[in-house]
């Protein structure tokens, strides 16, 4: 399965990067999985995240070519 | 409805008599409500010399249109303008206009403030703050407007 996974804001700084193409070869992978694999840690409840730009859960299911988007708290307006 | 995001300076009171002639009815509206959001030189105790508002362009348009649309279901609401500032700002620039036009005044208030508190509170913007002594920190978390009971952001895929 190819994801696009993208970071905002203080995420990004903290990850070091903006955006990456992962692979992961398992049959179900939901969002808390993928989150795993690229921090080596437990999804935090403060951070938010987004499948193809809609707002949705650790427990989301994901499918190849979904684009997931984590990032921090919004403060907009 | 429109909703637009821009790296130029907003001049919102132009961008509110601009739309109304163009996309309104003539005397059809009784008034229109408007929110216009300033950059203040001040925040959490600290001066602040400059900002950089980040978004996530397509999602957080996406995401303003769908709160405009429910004012636009809830109340009697006749149009609807949201237009965001992003990139480097400084003090006194305006960062977000909210205008909701209605026949009656009821509605375009009561609409315009659930549009800039749900934007506020669930549209994907960033604040990077630029203190006087240059240093840059995010912005962890807006106000809350007391007014208004927290909504949660709803799960929507």
């Amino acid at each position: 399965m190819d994801l696009k996974v993208r970071y905002f804001a203080s995420l990004r700084d903290r990850m070091g990067r903006s955006e990456e193409k992962v692979s992961i070869d398992q049959g179900k992978v939901t969002v808390a999985d993928l989150w795993k694999k690229v921090s080596n840690a437990p999804l935090p409840e403060t951070i938010l995240v987004a499948v193809n730009m809609e707002y949705t859960d650790a427990a989301h299911e994901l499918k190849s070519g979904d684009e997931v988007a984590f990032f921090p708290p919004v403060t907009g307006g | 409805m429109k909703v637009f995001i821009t790296k130029d300076v907003l001049d919102p009171y132009k961008e509110i008599l601009d739309y109304e002639k163009a996309a309104l009815p003539p005397g059809k509206h009784g008034g229109v409500v408007s929110f216009v959001g300033t950059m203040r030189d001040f925040n959490d105790g600290q001066d602040v010399r400059a900002m950089n508002l980040d978004y996530y362009p397509g999602m957080t348009e996406h995401h303003i249109e769908r709160v405009c649309q429910e004012a636009m279901n809830e109340w009697d609401v006749m149009d609807c303008l949201v237009a965001h500032r992003v990139g480097e700002m400084i003090p006194t620039d305006p960062i977000v206009l909210v205008a909701v036009w209605s026949a009656h005044r009821k509605d375009s208030f009561d609409a315009c403030r659930y549009i800039i508190n749900y934007l506020k509170e669930s549209a994907p913007f960033w604040k990077c703050e630029v203190t006087t002594a240059g240093k840059k920190h995010w912005v962890e978390k807006n106000s809350e407007d007391p007014g208004v009971a927290k909504r949660v952001v709803r799960k929507s895929a």
